[in-house]
């Protein structure tokens, strides 16, 4: 769908993005950027639910469920315990 | 149901908002806003996907969501702030195994359909699957490490607890049985296998082997330990090479999983305790750096945005903590930290140390203007971080001045010791940084450190052949007066004496963090 060259645009572009944009996050809140970013790189649940629903090899369908639980296992995780941290944060103000 | 342009403007959505939570989490008050479009983006992506490539099957997707809401929500829910860096590193090691899995599933479903003869043979492909499963393996494994050594299960010679005792000789089994499993019918005594075939499945038992006992090893190092990560190192990158030219053998990347899972543990294992902020931050980057090889895997561009975003922000705390020890990536990787040969003797070294009590504490306190408290670990094992607060509210009643001064590696992740202060209600600008608190330290009345050893060690300044020399540190010493809440005068992760207890200024109370806290509140009350 999209050629390598294009692709690998996208993959340094992002990089310098998230250098730019992540120094500018404060120390006190580097334990919910990690949780956090934890919960994004449960992206790959995106590639996971792709295989596990498409039938043409068993075994690869079996994989794919278990790469589905546990990308899903980050995203729920790391989303609700960043949200916990972060409101332990807020309530002050 | 959707079209493959519709598909790719909701991922461009999804990848922006990705963008955007990160960049609201430069500040406390946008940061809840942040996680939440964060959350959003990953929906509209889940959406996405199941509209634009929709399932012919659905069972093996509900129950994987299934499980992994289950175990992610309880775990989220029920996590204490004090092991959020075991949850942190659990979590990167699901990121990594999830990879691996999508790799390996990509590559069955491409090439069981090659050997009829119309699977797709596409070299970006096979390098993303390569470094999908390689990164995925060495960040799953090595974040089990991480994880056990956090939840100090992994290499101790103490007695452990069932729980630990089950998860370790629990994942050990498995290591090995999974790796049996897979070899012996497959490889080993499979019909018409070759004897290249038994070759590969002899090599993924014996990687599975490997790991399963070396995990049971109660030390950090062992003899022949360098030798085995440099094997499975050059062994990762020449499978890695192999599995592209000879994709059709799935052994191959299998056999290169197992040998890139030896290779994760054992870079893990020999790295120390006070280094485990710098894993963590590693590991995290891995985590997302495996995302994006599996975005090149599936050409997805959702994938390759957020896996480099979090690829980013690993890296950029990785070298956030190697600053702060003054130390370099290599040198936390593959050199060894401890006391030099002319360490100096700790009983010379600690010949005039003063020894307090609380109503002596409680006197010193009567009517200062500036209080700081410099919490390590200690605060977080004593789970002292509410009497804390306590302390600093019953000294602000008395209108005492009280700011928290935190090293960037105090604890065992990077704001370790943040959270648990927030935790206990510590507005966020009583936190204060490093280069900030050292410019006023000569007006602070009194520093209470409490469980911080090595980050308040004057010798990083002094000595230039110490094990710390250079490293950034809390100038207390240059406080009045100091008080330092220790349960004994045992050395930090450094494994060197602290001239800082023995300096005149200071005074040492010796007892449980907490227990201190709370006859130094108990006293200042009476007093």
């Amino acid at each position: 769908m999209f050629s390598f060259i294009a692709l690998l645009t996208i993959f340094v572009l992002a990089i310098f993005i998230g250098f730019e944009v992540i120094t500018k996050v404060p120390p006190t809140l580097h334990t919910p950027l990690m949780s956090g970013s934890n919960a994004i790189s449960g992206i790959t649940i995106v590639g996971a639910l792709i295989l596990a629903g498409s039938t043409s090899n068993h075994l690869a369908q079996v994989l794919a469920g278990v790469a589905v639980a546990f990308a899903t296992i980050n995203v729920v995780g790391g989303f609700l315990v960043t949200h916990r941290m972060l409101g332990m944060f807020k309530k002050k103000n | 149901m959707i079209s493959s342009n519709i598909q790719n403007i909701a991922y461009l959505v999804a990848a922006v908002l990705f963008i955007l939570d990160l960049k609201w989490m430069a500040h406390p008050r946008t940061a809840v806003r942040g996680n939440a479009v964060g959350t959003l983006a990953m929906g509209i992506a889940i959406v996405a996907t199941l509209l634009g490539d929709p399932p012919d099957n659905w069972t093996y997707i509900l129950i994987g969501v299934g499980v992994g809401t289950l175990i992610g929500g309880i775990a989220a829910i029920r996590i204490k702030m004090t092991s959020m860096p075991e949850m942190v590193g659990l979590f990167n090691g699901f990121g990594g195994g999830a990879s691996i899995l999508v790799a390996g599933s990509a590559l069955i479903a491409a090439y069981s359909t090659v050997i009829n003869g119309s699977g797709s043979d596409d070299m970006q492909m096979l390098i993303a699957l390569v470094a999908s499963g390689l990164i995925g393996s060495v960040t799953f494994f090595g974040s089990y490490v991480a994880f056990g050594k956090l939840a100090e299960f992994l290499a101790v010679k103490w007695k452990l607890h069932t729980w630990q005792k089950i998860i370790k000789y629990g994942f050990s089994l498995a290591c090995i049985a999974g790796a049996a499993w897979y070899a012996f019918p497959q490889a080993i005594l499979a019909d018409g296998a070759t004897g290249n075939d038994k070759l590969l499945g002899g090599g993924i038992f014996l990687c599975g082997l490997v790991i399963g006992l070396v995990l049971l090893i109660k030390k950090d190092r062992f003899p022949g330990m360098d030798l085995l990560k440099g094997l499975s190192a050059i062994g990762s990158v020449a499978l890695g090479v192999l599995v592209v030219l000879n994709p059709e053998n799935f052994l191959l990347f299998w056999l290169l999983v197992a040998v890139a899972g030896v290779l994760g543990v054992i870079l893990t294992l020999s790295i120390g305790g006070a280094d485990m902020p710098v894993v963590i931050a590693l590991l995290n980057s891995y985590s997302g750096l495996a995302a994006a090889a599996t975005g090149f895997v599936i050409s997805n561009s959702v994938l390759i945005v957020s896996g480099s975003l979090v690829g980013a922000s690993g890296i950029i705390l990785t070298m956030i903590m190697c600053k702060a020890m003054n130390r370099s990536l290599t040198n936390v990787l593959f050199g060894t930290m401890g006391p030099t040969g002319d360490t100096p003797d700790a009983d010379e070294v600690y010949k005039t140390v003063k020894s307090t009590s609380a109503e002596e504490i409680a006197m010193l306190l009567d009517g200062v203007q500036r209080v700081i408290i410099v919490p390590g670990y200690g605060m977080a094992v004593a789970q002292a971080q509410h009497t804390v607060r306590s302390l600093a509210n019953l000294l602000e009643e008395k209108g005492v001045e009280v700011d928290f001064a935190i090293h960037p590696v105090a604890g065992r992740m990077p704001g370790h010791m943040n959270v648990l202060l927030a935790e206990a209600d510590v507005p966020y600008e009583k936190l204060r940084e490093m280069d900030d608190i050292n410019q006023e330290m000569e007006q602070i009345d009194v520093a209470i450190v409490l469980g911080a050893n090595d980050v308040v060690n004057p010798v990083a300044r002094t000595d230039p052949n110490s094990p710390i020399a250079g490293m950034p540190i809390i100038d207390v010493d240059k406080a009045r007066n100091v008080i330092v809440i220790k349960r004994s005068l045992s050395p930090g992760f450094a494994g060197i004496p602290n001239p800082l207890f023995a300096a005149a200024n200071c005074m040492m109370f010796f007892n449980d963090g907490k227990k201190a806290i709370q006859d130094i509140i108990q006293a200042v009350k009476e007093g």
